[in-house]
């Protein structure tokens, strides 16, 4: 679907191939909404639906990590970060709703000193804590984003420094656990906004909100690639200096799709709380924060269903595969990994364009229409290549 | 514009359709706990869920060794009430949320009757939900930082009443009056060392620093110039993994050693000893319940019988040995309750004992701990752990700390 930008400038057929284009986009999201809410729920059991559930919040951060690294060429290394600060302000949330008005969260009296710090307690709200999931994130990615993005640090030198971000945020969670939880992260949660969380239908209704959820954002970043923000997003990663001389400030373009990923995955980790019903150190640092990265790469970084279909494909994978040979299950994992980025480096999205580009023949690659795909398959190694080369002249 | 609008036109009909559930559902108290145990065949499922992948693999998979031979064992003896064992293994993958998925699945999915398994404490923290919102039954093998009492849970491994607090008890009686706290950065050493801090203050004990180190950590200096610097007379280490190989090497680089400042580790068992090298821990001292060296028939036959189906080069550890037991102790539990019910197994488990390896253990019906004696031990040129002190008798397991004054206002 992501030749759809292509296919706008084009001029000529616009009208026709828009539409054709509409219609096709029309029925894969109904083709999703009918899978998601009506075939899951349907054939999936309690324990799975739940695991659907939990993928979805994994892809949040995958659609977001498509826009910033796929569309924008920023390799986002640090993801665990925001999804940490979704997750703990709603899992700080829900520790206090279980407390009850005045309560403290039953870690703190066993950990601290048995009193709740003040930074806490204005997500004893509903509305502050929903809030602050989407704001909070956002913040701080616009704050790092504006430091890093004005300064012009990119390639490498960006992806180490958002990767130090992740393992200092999980070392600060960790030793602060008084107030953190520490290493055993907040657990134990009972209710869900005063609904029951041990209760199936309440889990089924959360599944049925990060499926919508996760819908919701697809569609809005579908939006921002066919916009006019979408084609300077691409144009900033192909070629930065030529934006500036143009007269945009790519600083700006880049913050806005850094702030957005930043959202999407505090969204996502807020989600995943309640679904899994833990959230510790381990689920924000350098590996998770890597992990998230697995998805969007095997899927194909640059097209719009890629890290999605990618992320969840990879948690599924990592699940049957665990169950089914728990003690060597790692190797399939390392060997798929290793296929697609030696074979495909485009994703497996970009399989089709292979394919063609083989069929079409070295000599033929410059005719125009046949071209698009290829373009599209092709579009995901230059990031790549900014990203070895580093720094920027 | 379209599709944006008719894809929040979907997700909107999700929403409301989910109001619309959730409303009726929030009423009806969840009934999940059915269970599905299958009982009426000759065989019965349980779960083993430890760690296979991750860091913790290295230490887990000796746990899933001796879960192994214990299921061998009593189906070779006929099984559990005439039922023979069907192990169903998962791999916890040294991650919370991995133990929390696969334990649902154990339960939900495969039905088993029990699992055995976990090790850190957010594993067990991220299981515990699930094996109360289920009504399921978790048996965890290792020492741990107590202020833990579920209905659900049995901890065979010791509460810190029959490790932390012996292991004072014995410094004390040593005459140790300056005593330096090192140790990872993580729940159990900061819940030890809050506890180490109370007691010293009631008996005359001045706790002379107090330094944690991220696990992992490997660079020592720091904390041993510390350490020598504060005059200490005693060490009490609950350092975690490598971290324990840095951090004696350095000890002895400044020239500390065992006479004049002994080191009582809470970490380091007969698997760790190699792993750090002999030659940097010989003669220093440990705190446990089990050793490889405890003379017991029983445990003749446990490290004969797990010395032939894994090597003669193999070694057994407290949570091993720990979880061996279990594996007996819920036998015990279902054959007095005649039943694999989990409400029957929960009330038939007070007064339940085994012959352990360890030593006689009986299981406390009302916190789910099990009674065990307190060894502490010096380590040995041959790397095995040798017994130097013992409890008079089994200690009562006793989580909140309930029956010690000092501990008062720690729970």
């Amino acid at each position: 679907m992501s030749p759809a930008g292509t296919a706008e400038r084009r001029g000529g057929a616009v009208g026709r191939l828009l539409t054709g284009e509409r219609v096709r986009t029309l029925a894969g999201f109904a083709v999703a909404a009918v899978a998601l809410f009506g075939v899951a729920p349907a054939l999936l059991s309690d324990f799975r639906l739940g695991l659907l559930a939990k993928f979805c919040c994994l892809a949040m951060v995958a659609v977001g990590i498509g826009l910033a690294w796929g569309r924008g060429g920023m390799l986002t290394l640090g993801q665990g970060v925001y999804f940490g600060l979704g997750g703990y302000l709603m899992a700080m949330h829900l520790k206090l709703a279980d407390a009850g008005p005045g309560g403290v969260p039953d870690f703190m009296l066993l950990y601290g000193d048995g009193t709740v710090p003040g930074w806490w307690e204005p997500l004893r709200s509903p509305v502050v804590t929903v809030v602050a999931i989407v704001l909070v994130p956002v913040a701080l990615a616009s704050a790092l984003g504006f430091a890093v993005f004005t300064r012009r640090v990119r390639g490498a030198y960006f992806a180490i420094l958002s990767q130090a971000l992740a393992a200092a945020f999980a070392i600060l969670l960790v030793g602060q656990q008084k107030v953190t939880g520490g290493t055993n992260g907040l657990n134990g949660f009972r209710s869900f906004f005063g609904y029951d969380l041990a209760d199936p239908v309440n889990k089924e209704m959360l599944y049925l909100i990060a499926a919508g959820t996760l819908l919701a954002m697809v569609a809005i970043v579908r939006l921002l690639m066919r916009s006019r923000f979408g084609e300077l997003l691409v144009a900033v990663r192909d070629q930065e200096n030529r934006v500036r001389f143009l007269g945009y400030d790519p600083a700006a373009v880049k913050v806005v799709a850094y702030a957005v990923a930043a959202a999407f995955a505090g969204i996502g980790g807020a989600l995943f709380v309640p679904i899994v019903g833990i959230i510790s150190p381990a689920d924000v640092g350098v590996v998770p924060s890597i992990g998230f990265l697995v998805g969007v790469a095997i899927g194909g970084r640059a097209t719009l269903l890629g890290p999605v279909l990618g992320a969840l494909a990879v948690s599924w994978a990592q699940t049957s595969l665990s169950e089914q040979f728990p003690s060597f299950w790692t190797y399939f994992q390392g060997a798929l990994f290793i296929v697609v980025v030696a074979f495909l480096p485009g994703g497996l999205a970009s399989l089709g364009g292979v394919r063609r580009r083989w069929r079409a023949g070295r000599a033929e690659r410059d005719d125009v229409p046949d071209e698009v795909p290829a373009r599209a398959a092709q579009a995901p190694t230059t990031p790549s290549e900014t990203v070895t080369s580093g720094s920027t002249p | 514009m379209a599709a944006l609008a008719v894809a929040l036109g979907l997700t909107g009909c999700g929403g409301a359709r989910t109001d619309a559930g959730s409303s009726g559902g929030s009423t009806s108290s969840g009934d999940a706990a059915a269970s599905c145990v299958d009982t009426s065949g000759d065989s019965v499922k349980i779960g083993f869920l430890n760690s296979l992948s991750g860091t913790m693999a290295i230490s887990e998979q000796t746990v899933r060794d001796a879960l192994d031979l214990a299921a061998e064992e009593i189906n070779a003896d006929g099984g559990v009430l005439g039922k023979q064992l069907e192990v169903v293994g998962e791999d916890g993958a040294s991650e919370p949320t991995v133990f929390a998925e696969k334990a649902e699945k154990l339960v939900s999915s495969d039905c088993v009757a029990a699992v055995f398994g976990g090790w850190t404490s957010s594993s067990r923290k991220a299981m515990l939900p699930v094996f109360e919102s289920k009504d399921a039954l978790l048996f965890y093998p290792v020492q741990y930082e107590g202020l833990e009492a579920s209905p659900n849970i049995f901890y065979t491994g010791a509460t810190t009443n029959q490790q932390i607090v012996p292991g004072m008890d014995y410094l004390k009686e040593q005459g140790k009056t300056k005593v330096f706290l090192v140790g990872s950065d993580y729940v159990f050493p900061r819940t030890a060392n809050k506890i180490i801090n109370a007691y010293a203050e009631a008996n005359g004990i001045e706790i002379v620093g107090e330094e944690y180190a991220p696990l992992g950590h490997t660079d020592f200096s720091t904390i041993v110039n510390k350490l020598k610097a504060s005059g200490a007379d005693a060490v009490f280490n609950t350092l975690n993994g490598d971290s324990n190989v840095a951090f004696f090497k350095e000890y002895k680089n400044v020239g500390l050693g065992v006479d004049t400042t002994p080191v009582v580790s809470v970490s380091i068992a007969e698997e760790e000893v190699g792993g750090i090298g002999v030659e940097n821990i010989e003669g220093q001292l440990t705190a446990w319940n089990y050793y490889q060296t405890v003379e017991s028939p029983a445990n003749t036959t446990f490290v004969e019988a797990f010395k032939a189906k894994y090597g003669e080069d193999r070694v057994t550890s407290d949570p091993m040995e720990a979880a061996y037991t279990s594996l007996y102790l819920w036998k015990g539990m279902v054959e007095k309750a005649e039943s694999f019910d989990v409400a029957a197994v929960q009330d038939a488990a007070d007064g339940v004992t085994f012959e352990a390896p360890e030593g006689t253990v009986t299981v406390n019906g009302e916190n789910h701990h099990i009674a065990k004696t307190a060894l502490i031990g010096k380590i040995g040129a041959d790397g095995l752990i040798y017994t130097e002190w013992s409890s008079d008798e089994a200690i009562e397991p006793d989580p909140f700390l309930e029956g010690y004054d000092w501990a008062e206002g720690l729970s």
